[in-house]
């Protein structure tokens, strides 16, 4: 009778344990689903509110049209002065990111002591830290007047080119953190070859180690070059709202992110074609960082070597 | 005579190859260089410039048009607001997310798609969080561009990068820890909540503060989800209007005049002492879990 009670119990505490536990992965399962839902609600959103935009502006003319006036009396949509400023800055910046980003990867990787490697390695990576605004100001107020100015006279105050720069500086911590850890994943074993093949240290780092990380270099700088176009306050501060298509890096110009600060900054009213213009400029912005991420993530999975 | 000419060119190129050798770490650290130069720089401008403008004001007094009165105390306010109730939100969704991840769901195709779009999330440009921010939240959902509305916003932007740390942080518990508790018949639960999750926590902690500094340095977002405003009182509510340390900044330093430039100098070293000192603690943390699991 008593053993017959206890194995009820036990069966009663059985079923209770599974309970709490299938109560708990349901709770886990849809702290999961959050992210995806987000994602969603993302595309969504921009995706609705981009249509009310194409009711009243067609995408030809959104994607063709050499004039961005979509503050003033006479509006015109053409995304092509905001796409590209927001291309050449991007492609200042990982001009400056790339060389010096890998070059920073493969001094830690290959050269820098273990005690220099946890020293260089956190303060290389502050340089993401650093608030944007931060940059923008330095920008704005140290590089164009203190440097750039001094080699180039013409220059405005607002101008891509510093722009570019300093988001170049922002980004190098994608590129050399990304690259270092493709670096680092090369098998000592290739290493060890080379050196009994006679090989310098050079050649081991620029011949060896270089090829056999290039997937996850050639990923850092997509990467890097999304999160470039996806920056906003360095372009809103130090680039200008002047929505002209210009290739003159010395000229203020208004990239896609510092339109969307801009109609922000002042109040453009719900349901306003303005208001509207954000989420089309957002749309087209987040497709070609998607499609760049995308490719950034491929480029990994197609070329890696395994090792 | 073509045998000299060959090892001659050749012996040249040996040469080359040596400098090369000698020459690469030297260039290579050229570059380190520039980057910890470009810090430094930044540094000691915002110091040099905004040094002398430190003062109590910046921190107690609402901001003003004349710069000598200007502090950041609703900015201040706002962003302990709006950034305190983003990691509210996230800091739990991240964990159970992770032990979602690691725990319930090894591998397998559904939880491969949902951990793919956690790094999709990540890779969208943070102005988007704050344009959807505003679409769906403040407008479609209705909760208007208050502070609750920015600290949704923020927590989704930040749910990837603290997500991740905690998924790390599963993965450094010992799977004999857990082997050991499902062999003596523990549910998964269980083994979450007597196992992993105790080991887990103080690591999933440093992914948490990683988040706040992230979420504090954030002024795109916040910008499109509560405009450019000049706020003169203490937020009340989470359904204050409110603006944050970094727009304060933003809008300071959008007016020419010197004293705007000192006075975001001296807001920028507040904003970075804030931060310097959340990093701070992540890396005492960080040592303090070494010695521990030094000890075990």
């Amino acid at each position: 009778m008593t053993v017959m009670a206890s194995l009820e119990e036990l069966k009663r505490g059985t079923e209770r344990r599974k309970r709490t536990n299938s109560f708990f992965y349901f709770i886990f399962l849809s702290a999961t689903l959050v992210s995806t839902i987000s994602l969603i609600v993302i595309f969504v959103t921009l995706g609705l509110e981009s249509f009310n935009f194409f009711t009243h502006v067609s995408v030809a003319e959104f994607l063709t049209h050499t004039k961005w006036t979509a503050l003033f009396a006479e509006k015109h949509f053409g995304v092509l002065p905001l796409l590209n400023a927001t291309i050449i800055t991007s492609l200042i910046a990982i001009t400056v990111a790339a060389p010096i980003g890998v070059m920073i990867a493969l001094f830690l990787s290959e050269y820098a002591s273990p005690a220099l490697r946890s020293v260089v390695k956190p303060a290389v990576e502050t340089l993401a830290g650093i608030p944007t605004v931060v940059y923008g100001y330095f920008a704005l107020y140290f590089i164009t007047p203190n440097i750039l100015r001094n080699l180039w006279e013409g220059l405005q105050i607002h101008n891509a080119l510093a722009v570019g720069l300093m988001i170049g500086i922002l980004i190098i911590p994608i590129v050399a953190s990304i690259s270092d850890d493709a670096m680092n994943a090369v098998p000592l074993d290739l290493r060890h070859a080379a050196y009994a093949l006679g090989s310098r240290k050079s050649d081991v780092a620029l011949r060896v180690v270089f090829p056999a990380a290039l997937s996850g270099v050639s990923a850092s700088i997509i990467l890097a070059f999304a999160r470039a176009m996806g920056e906003t306050m360095i372009a809103a501060i130090a680039g200008g709202f002047r929505s002209v298509l210009t290739f003159n890096v010395g000229e203020a110009m208004e990239t896609m992110t510092a339109y969307i600060a801009q109609v922000a900054t002042g109040d453009a009213p719900h349901g306003t074609i303005e208001y509207q213009s954000l989420f089309a400029v957002g749309l087209f912005l987040l497709l070609i960082t998607a499609v760049l991420n995308y490719i950034g993530i491929r480029v990994v999975k197609r070329w890696a070597i395994k090792y | 005579m073509g045998h000299q000419v060959l090892s001659g060119a050749r012996r040249s190129g040996l040469r080359f190859r040596k400098f090369v050798d000698k020459a690469l770490p030297i260039i290579l650290s050229v570059a380190v260089f520039i980057a910890l130069a470009t810090l430094a720089a930044l540094l000691v401008t915002v110091v040099t410039w905004g040094g002398h403008r430190l003062s109590p004001i910046i921190i107690l007094n609402y901001p003003s048009a004349n710069p000598n009165e200007a502090g950041m105390r609703s900015a201040i306010l706002g962003s302990i607001f709006t950034v305190g109730l983003a990691a509210v939100i996230c800091i739990p969704l991240s964990i159970a997310t992770a032990i979602y991840l690691v725990e319930y769901s090894r591998g397998g195709r559904f939880s491969s798609i949902l951990s793919y779009n956690i790094s999709n999330l990540a890779g969208v440009p943070s102005i988007i969080f704050g344009v959807v921010g505003l679409g769906f939240l403040a407008y479609w959902l209705g909760m208007g561009r208050t502070i609750i509305t920015g600290a949704f916003t923020l927590a989704i932007l930040i749910l990837p990068l603290v997500t991740v740390t905690c998924v790390e942080a599963l993965k450094t518990v010992p799977d004999d820890l857990r082997q050991g508790a499902y062999a003596l018949g523990a549910t998964t639960f269980q083994v979450v909540r007597h196992v992993s999750l105790p080991r887990a926590l103080p690591m999933m902690l440093t992914g948490g503060i990683l988040g706040i500094s992230r979420a504090l340095g954030e002024a795109a977002p916040i910008l499109v989800v509560s405009g450019l405003l000049f706020i003169r009182e203490d937020p009340t509510s989470l359904f204050s209007r409110f603006t944050v340390m970094p727009l304060q900044l933003y809008n300071w330093i959008s007016r020419p005049q010197p004293a705007f430039i000192e006075l975001s100098s001296a807001g920028i070293i507040v904003l970075l002492l804030i931060l310097l000192s959340l990093n701070g603690a992540v890396i005492g943390l960080r040592q303090f879990l070494t010695r521990r699991l030094g000890q075990l």
